[in-house]
């Protein structure tokens, strides 16, 4: 090849330009300086946005791909840099989010030899990723590149990611800018053919069934699918109950949606899956926080499996039928042999259980979380994109803020990473410019990346942060008290600082909620204000326990749709 | 004289301390860390490894990778789904005994009394072993052939002063036109 007056760095970048690679987030470093200033050098559409932590560059990345389906790239340098990405990446990992991590490292001759800000980020990265590489020659950088960005986007998505020796990235190139990527081992064509068999199979059996529930999971958001779970659900007259990263797949305000399932899902849901005759599990793995006990789950039930990844049949729950691929061709194939079913009685059945069981708060006593976020559906018409982080807080936006829309929901199940919910923001609202997005965070969890408050202001981001702010590590407080006799232990956050005063030292706007009666007033303020970032610290009842509860481990039929009465064993299922 | 029982490979019920004794096949990518990928396969899922072979394969593109390992049976079918779903994984298979042929090699070092030799080499020939070495207060036998046909000339030599073995570990082929 001739030469290309291009060296290993500006051959990467332009490789993730032509990709079309929008953003990139990131913190520089001595490992990384070839492929920053590669930044500059390379023209092209990529903007690069500078975070305050690694951890929130990953999370930023993860935010904007969860609002938009597309990657985005994370560069960080060497040793603590990338160390500070694990979390990151563990959380897109365990949730199928799509994610390229760019890594500087040391020169090649210098790993294994404890050089400065030398970490074995291809080994300590190994458990966490979809895949990593760990690049050795300067001119395969473009097929590492297309093979990373191919890798992380399709099948199930996850992240990738690369570590680029400097030597690497600063060396000349003289190879090919737009070589075939060579993956003999990876074949995610094959999640579009699918088993005729087993979808006869399937509508066979949902041919005979009186009282079945269709379970959506992240597999439909990702594969698109929303419409022809729409098609699914209406055709057969069947109830919709959706994981926590399924929120949005389809309407929660539909008649037929029984809302989100699991360890704080909705009575109705959960009272569904535990009398269904039939579970047709759509894009979801069965995680721990929805099925219980998985002697228990189902136990009446026919269950339909669909998933695109072959390793998640038979991990949780042994199906009756398992169809391995894409959730949009596999419902287009099912909806093809499907008929109405005459599910009457046991829709109305459910019916009495919403009755019965509705998500309902106190307004009396206090400022409680449900509130706030009640009136903030209300109030943005249920558009908002909303990201969380993890806890009570979290549990509660799940129940009150319905969502209608795929793309609109973002939040870290399978880490239950906190301090996700405001970086994650900012990276959805780089996405989405014209969207409101609100991050709803804990008093805990936002301090953990709090220090992207800067990020937000410097890019002058509408982003709305909603602290609901009880003192406490609340979800951990109510295990305590529920599990433990009460006894506190590590969960009272005294020393807080004050939230409004702390946005304003960064230029931003702040508002507090204290009163019941003031929480639309302010709310509206915030939803107002968009010259930039705003924060709005809402006092809360400190506390109140999330309910219903599933204790982990226990059957669905073990609900908790109220506090106990009395005295609870510990549980002894996942943690 | 030699009656020879352990030309095939069912002629021996496997030895007691055998646990798991499931086989797995590879065909891998020929790359750094690929072995680490696989071996956190089943460290995550506390299965062990009792043996691994690994070889470049005709194509130095790729390696082969022979598995002998134990741990809980109901978890093998996800670990196997794991492995295949690495993406440095070309193929990953479970081989079933009746459908494959296996086999390893072991060296035993055993330190004899001039009038036990000729009991130790009347046991060598019999499993068909070799003497590599020979010396005047020891022996190196090479014994191959299948696992349990190496574990029984390992446990009828025990009974005489075995310094050291050094096992490869099986390596498996499925017989006609399956591939490994
Ligand atoms: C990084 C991290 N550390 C610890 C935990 C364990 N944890 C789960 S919820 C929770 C409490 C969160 O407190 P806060 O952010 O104030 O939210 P709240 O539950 O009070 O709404 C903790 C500590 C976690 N999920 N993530
Ligand atoms: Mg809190």
């Amino acid at each position: 090849m001739s030469t290309t007056n291009l060296d290993g760095a500006q051959a990467l970048i332009k490789t993730l330009n032509d990709l079309g690679v929008e953003y990139i987030f990131g913190y520089s470093g001595g490992a990384a300086l070839p492929i920053f200033d590669a930044l500059e050098t390379v023209s092209g559409n990529i903007k690069f946005v500078l975070s305050r932590h690694e951890q929130g560059a990953c999370h930023m990345a993860d935010g904007y791909a969860r609002a938009t389906g597309k990657p985005a790239v994370v560069l960080v340098t060497s040793g603590p840099g990338a160390g500070n990405t694990i979390t990151g990446i563990m959380t897109a990992q365990m949730d199928s989010v799509p994610m390229i991590i760019i890594t500087g490292q040391q020169v090649t001759w210098m790993l294994g030899k404890d050089a400065f800000q030398e970490a074995d980020t291809f080994g300590l990265t190994m458990p966490v990723v979809k895949h990593n590489f760990l690049v050795r020659e300067t001119n395969s950088l473009p097929r590492i590149t297309k093979e990373a960005y191919h890798i992380a986007t399709t099948g199930r998505p996850g992240p990738v990611l690369i570590d680029v020796p400097k030597d690497i990235s600063q060396s000349e190139f003289t190879g090919d800018l737009d070589p075939d990527i060579d993956l003999p081992g990876y074949h995610p064509e094959t999640a579009f053919e699918i088993n005729a068999d087993a979808v006869t199979r399937a509508a066979e059996i949902i041919s005979h069934a009186k009282k079945p529930v269709i379970l959506g999971g992240h597999g439909i958001m990702i594969a698109r699918a929303d419409d022809e779970l729409m098609e699914l659900a209406t055709t057969l007259n069947c109830p919709v109950t959706t994981t926590l990263l399924g929120k949005g797949i389809f309407p929660e305000t539909h008649e037929l949606s029984l809302g989100m399932l699991g360890m704080h899902g909705t009575a109705y849901a959960n009272k569904a899956m535990v009398e269904c005759d039939l579970i047709i599990n759509i894009g979801s793995r069965f995680d721990d926080r929805i099925i219980g006990q998985p002697e228990k789950f189902g136990a009446l039930a026919k269950i339909i499996h669909v998933d695109i990844d072959p390793s998640e049949m038979n991990k949780m729950i042994h199906p009756d039928v398992e169809i391995i691929g894409d959730a949009k061709v596999v419902l287009q194939a099912l909806n093809k042999q499907i008929a109405p079913l005459e599910t009457s009685g046991w829709l109305a059945n459910l019916d009495g259980y919403k009755q019965k069981f509705p998500l309902a708060y106190r307004k009396q006593g206090g400022l409680r979380m449900q509130q706030v976020l009640d009136e903030l559906y209300q109030l943005t018409d249920g558009k908002a994109v909303v990201t969380t982080d993890v806890g009570q807080h979290q549990m509660w936006a799940a129940q009150f803020y319905k969502t209608n829309a795929s793309f609109n929901w973002l939040s870290s199940g399978g880490a239950g990473t906190m301090g996700f919910g405001f970086p994650a923001a900012i990276g959805a609202q780089f996405a989405r410019p014209n969207d409101i997005v609100v991050a709803v965070v804990g008093d805990g969890g936002y301090q953990m990346t709090l220090c992207e408050l800067a990020t937000a202001a410097l890019h002058k981001l509408p982003v709305k942060v909603l602290v609901l702010n009880n003192h406490y590590l609340g979800m951990v407080r109510q295990w305590q008290e529920l599990f433990f006799d009460n006894r506190e232990s590590g969960v009272n956050l005294e020393g807080n600082p004050d939230f409004v005063k702390l946005a304003e030292a960064y230029g931003i706007k702040g508002f507090n909620i204290k009163r019941p009666a003031d929480v639309g007033k302010v709310l509206q303020k915030a939803l107002d204000y968009n010259d930039g970032p705003c924060v709005i610290n809402a006092e809360c009842v400190k506390t109140e326990n999330v309910f219903p509860m599933i204790p982990a481990g226990a059957a669905l039929e073990d609900m908790l749709v109220e506090p106990p009465k009395h005295k609870m064993a510990k549980p002894t299922g996942s943690t | 004289m030699t009656r020879d029982i352990v030309t095939s490979d069912s002629s021996l019920a496997p030895s007691p301390d055998i646990v798991g004794g499931h086989t797995l096949s590879m065909f891998v990518n020929n790359k750094p860390g690929v072995l680490m990928r696989i071996c956190q396969v089943f460290a995550r899922r506390a299965y062990n490894l009792d043996s691994v072979v690994v070889s470049r394969g005709r194509d130095p593109q790729f390696s082969r990778l022979t598995l002998g390992i134990s741990g809980d049976p109901a978890g093998l079918e996800q670990i196997i789904k794991q492995c295949n779903k690495l993406i440095d994984v070309i193929h990953c298979f479970e081989h079933d005994e009746r459908e494959s042929v296996t086999r390893e090699l072991a060296l035993v070092k055993v330190l004899i009394d001039p009038g036990d030799r000729a009991e130790v080499l009347q046991i060598l020939e019999h499993f068909g072993a070799k003497t590599v070495d020979l010396g005047a207060s020891s022996i190196i036998a090479m014994i191959y052939g299948n696992s349990e046909k190496v574990d029984a000339a390992v446990h009828l030599l025990s009974k005489f002063d075995i310094v050291e073995t050094v096992r490869t570990g099986k390596v498996v082929m499925a017989r006609g036109e399956a591939s490994t």
